[in-house]
């Protein structure tokens, strides 16, 4: 059974349909890297994942979990599927520590000294252990990011999302970015994200997955498609020769 | 035209003077922590809350910013007996005040709740949280620390207005100034003493406020 599996979804903003039935399998340990133009829907996809947008018909279950389901505990979903967004989010009130540990604390009820072990472990995976007493405004954009990341995992969700996590980044920015979810791809986590990285997708990436006019238009390994799009839309949208 | 002015006329009332000042002070407190905590509660309501909490706490709003501090006074004291409900001076006193500073905040809080970025409910949202535990952990700080110091002024305000409540016979610094004159006729010497003692509570309310506010607010 795929850990994310969506049927046939589709999802209207008012009059406008956005999601014109995306079909999607995402399996365990999967990296699926989905791309498309800009307004393609990506992101609408993506917090259809986690509830943070209703859809008007089909299916996503996560970890066998209807998202949309009438008994579905929303905050039990949301426990495993964390979220990185384009604009970090930081909660700019609290350290680099007390952002990753919140969550844990108000939703698990995890206790203090756990919490402190907690911040350390998930600042050390995104590299910034010696940031833990910094505000969000003590941070370069990268290591805001970066504390994004960590922050998420602490609540250590069975899938990741993330979109278009280094789009607002500055340029020298965004391989430290890069390079800490290469490692989590390495680690074996879940991860679904939307990206303009072609060539990350294309390296890290088990899966390639082309979001066109509010559908998955085409999908299938990133090698494979990049070498040969088959759809005349993905070869014109990864600039190869016809 | 000239007039002596014998400040040495007030000794003997000084007692009298720092019961007002003490009762202007405990009912400014009090009355802040109350109105504050209420403003809270109108703000969360108004953008978090379930529609008619919200059109509740609007005409509640409208209600008291757009009357008299003293009519909503007297309504209290004089005119909810009708009603059947008696308070005495000072309930009156402190229930006005923590109504009306009550409105003032909502107002100004929710103007600050509405300028955190949408983006951190929804982190906050995508991280298992309730949508309360979104306002009461991510939203309250942030909006409080924009809106920290007009919140301030509206405290202070709100403290010169309490002199209001001498009208009713609450026995406030105002109170006591008003019974000092009556007694010994030096009406100069006991407003001017008294608009002293309102002039160093409000610097130093607002000394303390600052104090509080980088206290609560570290990190920007
Ligand atoms: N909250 C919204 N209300 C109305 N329309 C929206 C909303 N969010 C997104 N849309 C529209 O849905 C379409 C898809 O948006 P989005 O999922 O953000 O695309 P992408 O992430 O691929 O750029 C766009 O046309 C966008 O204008
Ligand atoms: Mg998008």
């Amino acid at each position: 059974m795929p850990l994310v599996d969506i049927r046939d979804v589709r999802k209207s903003y008012g009059a406008v349909e956005v999601l014109k039935g995306v079909s999607l399998d995402i399996a365990q340990g999967d990296v699926a890297a989905i791309i498309g133009r800009s307004g393609s829907g990506k992101s609408t996809l993506l917090r259809c994942i986690n509830g943070l947008e209703t859809y008007q018909s089909g299916s996503i279950c996560v970890d066998g979990v209807e998202v949309a389901g009438e008994k579905t505990n929303l905050r039990e979903l949301r426990r495993n599927v964390g979220m990185v967004f384009q604009q970090f989010n930081l909660f700019p009130h609290l350290t680099a520590a007390q952002n990753v540990t919140l969550a844990p604390k108000v939703v698990n009820k995890t206790g203090e000294t756990q919490a402190m072990d907690l911040a350390k472990e998930m600042l050390a995976k995104v590299g910034l252990s010696d940031k833990a007493g910094n505000y969000p405004s003590q941070l370069s954009g990268g290591q805001q990011q970066r504390v994004a990341i960590a922050r998420a995992l602490a609540m250590r969700p069975k899938v990741l999302l993330c979109d278009e996590i280094t789009s607002a980044l500055d340029p020298e920015l965004v391989n430290e970015v890069l390079r800490v979810v290469e490692r989590l791809a390495k680690e074996g986590i879940t991860l679904i994200l939307v990206t303009h990285e072609m060539r990350f997708a294309r390296d890290v990436g088990t899966k390639l997955v082309f979001m066109h006019a509010g559908k998955a238009h085409e999908e299938g390994p990133p090698k494979a498609l990049f070498d040969a799009p088959r759809t005349p839309e993905l070869r014109q949208f990864i600039g190869a020769p016809a | 035209m000239t007039y002596k002015l014998q400040f040495g006329e007030l000794l003997p009332y000084m007692g009298v003077l720092f019961e007002g000042l003490l009762f202007t002070v405990v009912l400014t407190l009090i009355s802040t922590v109350a109105g504050v905590g209420l403003g809270i509660g109108g703000a969360a309501a108004r953008t978090f809350g379930p529609p008619w909490a919200g059109r509740v706490f609007v005409i509640y709003v409208e209600l008291i910013r757009n009357t008299p501090f003293i009519v909503q006074l007297f309504f209290i004291y004089f005119g909810l007996p009708a009603l059947g409900l008696k308070l005495s001076e000072s309930q009156a006193a402190f229930l006005a005040m923590t109504i009306n500073l009550g409105a003032y905040s909502t107002e100004i809080i929710r103007a600050g709740v509405e300028a955190v970025p949408k983006g951190h409910i929804e982190a906050g949202v995508s991280l298992a949280m309730t949508k309360w535990e979104v306002f009461a952990h991510i939203i309250l700080k942030q909006a409080l620390q924009k809106i920290w110091p007009a919140l301030s002024s509206q405290i202070i305000i709100v403290m010169l207005g309490s002199s209001v409540v001498s009208q009713i016979s609450a026995e406030d610094l105002t109170y006591a100034a008003n019974f000092v004159q009556s007694r010994n006729f030096r009406a100069f010497e006991a407003y001017f003493a008294v608009a002293l003692a309102y002039l160093g509570l409000a610097i130093v309310m607002r000394a303390m406020l600052r104090g509080i506010g980088r206290l609560m607010f570290p990190g920007h």
